[in-house]
């Protein structure tokens, strides 16, 4: 396949975990104080996938340029859109939907990449930024005709969808990939664990695969060479007769088609489009997840996602009578007290653990998630050469 | 093993029976094998899943969204006083859950945006197998996530949402409404303005620029435009503006005697601060007083306003001070566990958990199209706003519509608005073809199996 | 013409809210070269200041009013303010009416103090590390700050008036000839203004006339060397940290009464701030404080009733418009100097 060794193992163990998500992501028994904690439902794990993506991409440009978009999010509104429409007038294959999702962001992202990057460092930034938002405003209002603005696009039983067949009496649009619906599972129950396998997951995940090979071997192309270039010293690029503009405007558009991407699977998988979806915070969240997980390696962006979607969906849901439940074997006013003290962090105080964690991982981990994982990784093999570190690990991104 | 997408906690028990046979039957058939519908409640508990906003701008109103789903819950589990359940006119509860099964509930936080509020709506229909969704504070989670619940075949009893898509052009048969809508803020509204401000006024529109906005531009102009009110103007403001007052600066020079702010939550705080500041209401037009009017009036969100809300005309679909039974016996038994009175968001949070508990009772099933049966030209009263009607044609309630004043001397925090006319539900009621909602259709029902 | 005095008035008013965060913001990159992504919740906090304030004023014992009753229908309890008992109520009528002027008073030494811990505990840490990390760190530390202010005072906007002495609104328009009503504008917005350029000429006063402002300045263009010299420049840098994060809670406490303050009023600015200081030119004070002004006057004009009919939408997109427009024909922002985040 084009690997190195090393690389050929990160891919295979990212499979791995993939393919075996429903099981790693259900630990707990139902039924369990702690089943609260399981994430192997199809939605989360769908959206880790997709979110995985999407940083990847956004990784290619941050990563390897330093190039800092703040914009990111409008490319993937833009391509759920073309794939809600897609639905709409064409069929619920998610296959076209995927495919002008993909070629449509590409577009958009051709249009501002080639005027956002006649500048660099923040000027870049909020170029994008101003784009981006420029995006969110009128699809929330004055394009309304075309985007649903508040409200969003679902696909309704009279749309026209001129490839498919009229729908039997009683039946809703369901997005399939040639029959198989999105959201067809097989459920294993094993003692008191259920495991899910979903069809969309599963379709998702293969994707992801895909564009984590992609980004591999784009990491390791003498493209991605000079994109690192660009990076480390660009000026000293421009002395030596190359011009940069043309490989960043490359990888601007790279990363604009996998957010593309992200944007049509995520409307495959769950059918609507909300114009929140491109909101400055929502370009901001995959910054973090790219910085969190540690920027400018391969798979730090996809941990980074994993780790926002996972504190967002699960954190969220913990509520009051839940801790009443974990704590209720203390005595009263030692639960009560726990009580007291937790509770300020979970349901609607999610933001706040997630606010510390980011700081905490800034703080102590100043290569993100990969870093920490790199330092427990360290502790247990301490005879091997300090050289263990895969190539592409190591340069935090500026 | 089983091939659905029915939740965990059933499978544990029937998963291994329903068997291989499973595998090859499509969908409908093979519902046969389960109850017949999504999520069916196994053992002695039922599972509701209360998605509202924890987080973002509406989260105290989430907060009171909340607060109202577990008292709901203690009522139908046979605790507290009972609340409306006394006053309701349906006897069909008895207080031992819903068919005699435990109630109990998940949260989510829908942050008030449409991606949120389905990702956690899902987790609750997928992970915790609930088997209705309710609440959230917007006519875009409504719309989202009644077209979630469409799909995946669970109801949906909507929260606070006013516009008038989610029961017009984006309506489903599994969603059901009790909250009152735009249309509704605009017919109730203008008998009373014109009582109070004349038949001759020239209105200035600011309108949030987002459907809801739009939709109660329309609604306003059309019922005072009919009654002979001008409109000079309707001016467009972004939802993530905070500062107004370059919109409401121009107002007087337009020669418009009256301001209209079709504008909710935070907008309406700050749009109405503004324009007070502005001194508006102390100038003169065409010889006549300069008036404001907030067609959707929330408490939680007069409050921000402060002092501000006195004397302002409005329309909501509930408030405390109301003396009929039920609402009394509402704030009562909500007063006592929480030490303030509910809010609108509250009650028709409250009142859409008893309905569909008691649609369930009715129709001797948690099946989805049982009961959207049994909810379909269900006829009640006892839950406030007297005789109410959930219209079979687009699952909107007919009851209703309070239009309220902001009180000029409060005696507490919570005492900010007056009623001033309880508008009868025959001004309200429109055509389920009106033009104002058209463009959609219900389908049918999904339980989702 | 009346129409465009009218919106340059609020484009001003607007502007300086602007300009004042964009100041603070500046003065952080400026002398530390760090992107700070909590300066908007260091406005909120300065708003904050401003409701706590006027809370511990109106501190109340409760009395109970047997002849109203509550909704419960219980006899009334209302609520007395400790300072009636004090000063009386009519002296205490008035301090709390002035509630958001003192506030000034007591915002300044929180804010300063909220300043230096955050400079010294967590920001001095980061001098060295890349932009990227400041930017996580300090978007982590205004999530904290604004879900604590969140817990202990609700989601909900909270009403804070001005005084009711610049309660109403002024009338221009007959002073310059106009008819009457043509042009006016709040008392309390104009206060706004005076108050944004006393605190944006003190700042720059501050930085141009004194020897701690020249040795700032010095140490903005080269720290190294200033550090060489043998000042500790470290200390002057921690001050100025102190004073941008009271001119971000000025402008806040200021800013209550024209909008009531709610826990995510930081985010809301944020963004905008940072087009502001972009468009200025990083680095740049003046850039910032011109920018401010001129994006206030642009948004004004793009919400004039006239300019939607035929630009629909244009209100929603024009500061985000002008500053592509800006940062394409001017490489730099307005004032930028070379070099600066540019990388």
């Amino acid at each position: 396949m084009g690997l190195t060794k090393k690389d050929f193992t990160l891919l295979i163990i990212v499979a791995i975990l993939c393919v075996f998500a429903p099981f790693i992501l259900n630990p707990f028994p139902e039924g369990s104080a702690m089943a609260q904690f399981n994430a192997g439902y199809p939605d989360l794990m769908q959206r880790l996938v997709i979110f995985g993506i999407f940083a990847i991409g956004f990784n290619i440009l941050f990563g390897l340029t330093g190039y800092l978009s703040f914009g990111h999010a409008a490319f993937l509104g833009v391509g759920s859109y073309a794939a809600i429409w897609m639905m709409k007038l064409l069929t619920m294959n998610v296959i076209p939907a995927i495919i002008i999702s993909v070629l449509v962001a590409g577009l958009f992202s051709l249009l501002v990449g080639w005027i956002s990057l006649r500048r660099s460092g923040i000027y870049f930034s909020i170029l994008t930024l101003a784009f981006a938002q420029m995006s969110y405003s009128l699809a929330y209002s004055v394009l309304t005709p075309i985007t649903g603005g508040e409200t969003g696009l679902q696909p309704k039983v009279n749309d026209p969808r001129i490839l498919d067949g009229v729908l039997a009496a009683g039946e809703t649009p369901r997005a399939n990939l040639f029959g198989l619906q999105m959201n067809q599972s097989y459920e294993m129950a094993v003692g008191n664990w259920v495991f899910t396998f979903n069809a969309g997951y599963y379709l998702a995940a293969i994707v992801m695969l895909i564009a984590f090979y992609i980004s591999i071997r784009i990491f390791r192309s003498p493209f991605g060479m000079m994109l690192r270039a660009v990076k480390s010293n660009q000026q000293r690029l421009n002395y030596t007769g190359l011009n940069a503009k043309p490989y960043t405007l490359a990888a601007f558009v790279i990363s604009g088609m996998y957010a593309g991407l992200a944007g049509g699977l995520l409307v495959a998988m769950d059918t609507q489009v909300g114009a929140e979806r491109m909101f400055w915070t929502a370009s901001g969240e995959v910054v973090l997840m790219t910085i969190l997980g540690g920027a400018g390696t391969l798979i730090g962006p996809v941990l980074g996602a994993g780790f926002i979607k996972y504190m967002e969906n699960i954190v969220s849901k913990i509520n009051k009578s839940i801790l009443e439940q974990w704590f209720a074997f203390m005595p009263d006013g030692i639960e009560d007290l726990l009580i007291t003290l937790v509770y300020p962090f979970i349901g609607k105080g999610w933001h706040l653990t997630l606010g510390i964690l980011f700081m905490l991982v800034v703080i102590f981990l100043p290569g993100g998630l990969v870093e920490g994982g790199q330092r427990i990784g360290r502790l247990f093999k301490r005879k091997k050469p300090a050289d263990d570190k895969p190539d592409g690990k190591t340069t935090p991104a500026e | 093993m089983s091939n659905s997408k029915l939740t965990r906690r059933g499978l544990i028990k029937t998963g291994a029976v329903a068997g291989a046979a499973g595998l090859t039957l499509p969908t409908y058939l093979r519902a046969d094998a389960h109850a017949g519908y999504l999520n069916a409640p196994q053992g002695d508990t039922v599972t509701l899943g209360f998605n509202v906003p924890q987080s973002g701008p509406y989260a105290d109103e989430g907060a009171d969204e909340l607060r109202a789903y577990e008292l709901a819950v203690e009522h139908l589990n046979g605790g507290g006083d009972g609340g409306m359940m006394n006053t309701f006119t349906s006897k069909a509860l008895q207080g031992n859950g819903i068919l005699g099964k435990k109630v109990e509930y998940v949260t989510g936080d829908t942050q008030t945006k449409s991606d949120a509020a389905r990702a956690s709506a899902k987790s609750m229909i997928e992970k915790d197998g609930a088997v209705m969704i309710t609440g959230g504070s917007s006519s875009g989670v409504a719309v989202a996530v009644q077209a979630l619940c469409q799909e995946a075949g669970v109801i949906f009893m909507a929260g606070l949402t006013h516009s008038n898509d989610t029961t017009g052009k984006d309506k489903r048969a599994n969603g059901f409404r009790h909250f009152f809508n735009s249309y509704m803020s605009g017919a109730a509204l203008a008998p009373v303005l014109k009582n109070a401000y004349g038949s001759d006024r020239k209105a200035y529109h600011l309108t949030a620029d987002y459907n809801w906005g739009y939709t109660t531009e329309e609604a306003v102009k059309s019922s005072t435009e009919a009654m002979g009110w001008e409109t000079v103007a309707a001016v467009k403001t972004p939802l993530t503006q905070t500062d107004f007052s370059s919109y409401i600066a121009p107002v007087l020079q337009s020669g418009a005697d009256t301001l209209v702010l079709n504008h909710y939550g935070g907008n309406m705080v700050n749009s109405l601060t503004n324009a007070v500041q502005f001194g508006l209401r102390d100038k003169q037009v065409n010889g006549k007083d300069f008036q404001i009017i907030v067609p959707l009036y929330s408490r939680l969100m007069a409050k921000g306003a402060g002092a501000n809300v006195k004397g302002i005309f409005g329309s909501t679909n509930w408030h405390w001070s109301l003396t009929d039974e039920g609402s009394k016996a509402f704030v009562q038994s909500f007063g006592t566990k929480y030490g303030f009175p509910p809010s609108q968001a509250a009650h028709t949070c409250y009142v859409q958990a008893l309905l569909y508990a008691d649609a369930c009772e009715r129709a001797g099933t948690f099946n989805p199209c049982g009961v959207v049966e049994a909810l379909e030209g269900f006829e009640f009263d006892g839950m406030g706003n007297g005789k109410t009607l959930y219209r079979a044609d687009d699952h909107q309630c007919f009851k209703d519509v309070l239009v309220v004043k902001g009180k000029e001397n409060p005696t507490s925090e919570f005492d900010l608005l007056e009623i001033v006319e309880v508008t009868p539900v025959e001004q309200v009621t429109y055509a389920p073809d009106h033009p104002q909602f058209a463009g959609g259709s219900l389908g049918t029902c999904n339980p989702g199996a | 013409m009346d129409a465009i005095i009218l919106q340059i008035l609020n484009g001003l008013d607007k502007g300086s809210a602007y300009a004042l965060i964009a100041l603070g913001l500046t003065l952080i990159f400026g002398t530390l070269g760090v992107v700070n992504f909590a300066h908007g919740a260091l406005f909120m906090i300065g708003a904050f200041c401003a409701v706590t304030l006027s809370r511990i004023l109106t501190l109340s014992h409760t009395v109970i009013d047997e002849t109203q009753k509550d909704f419960l229908g219980n006899p009334l309890k209302v609520e007395v303010p400790y300072i009636y008992d004090i000063f009386g109520q009519t002296t205490g009528d008035v301090i709390i009416d002035w509630a958001v002027p003192l506030s000034i008073l007591f915002a300044i030494p929180v804010m300063v103090g909220i300043g230096f811990a955050m400079e010294r505990g967590l920001i001095k840490h980061f001098y060295k590390r890349p932009h990227a990390d400041q930017i996580l760190v300090t978007f982590g530390l205004a999530i904290v700050l604004q879900e604590i202010i969140k817990y202990f005072y609700g989601a909900n906007p909270i009403p804070t008036p001005a005084p009711d002495a610049f309660r109403g609104s002024f009338d221009f328009g007959a002073m310059l000839g106009f008819d009457p009503n043509t042009i006016i504008y709040p008392y309390w917005r104009l206060v706004y203004f005076a108050f944004a350029a006393v605190i944006i000429g003190a700042v720059f006063a501050f930085l141009q006339f004194t020897t701690f402002g020249m040795v700032v300045r010095a140490g903005m263009a080269d720290r190294e060397t200033v550090g060489l010299l043998g000042i500790n420049i470290d200390k002057r840098f921690t001050i100025m940290f102190g004073i941008a994060a009271a001119v971000a809670g000025l402008a806040g406490v200021m800013y209550t009464p024209i909008n009531s303050p709610n826990y995510h009023m930081g985010m809301d600015f944020l963004v905008l701030s940072f087009v502001v200081v972009v468009v200025g030119g990083m680095g740049s004070l003046s850039g910032a404080v011109l920018a401010g002004f001129l994006l206030g006057i642009l948004e004004s004009f793009a919400s004039m009733a006239i300019v939607l009919e035929t630009l629909p939408g244009i209100n929603q997109i024009i500061i985000y418009l002008v500053a592509i427009i800006i940062l394409l024909t001017r490489p730099r922002g307005l004032m930028g100097r070379k070099g600066v985040m540019e990388e």
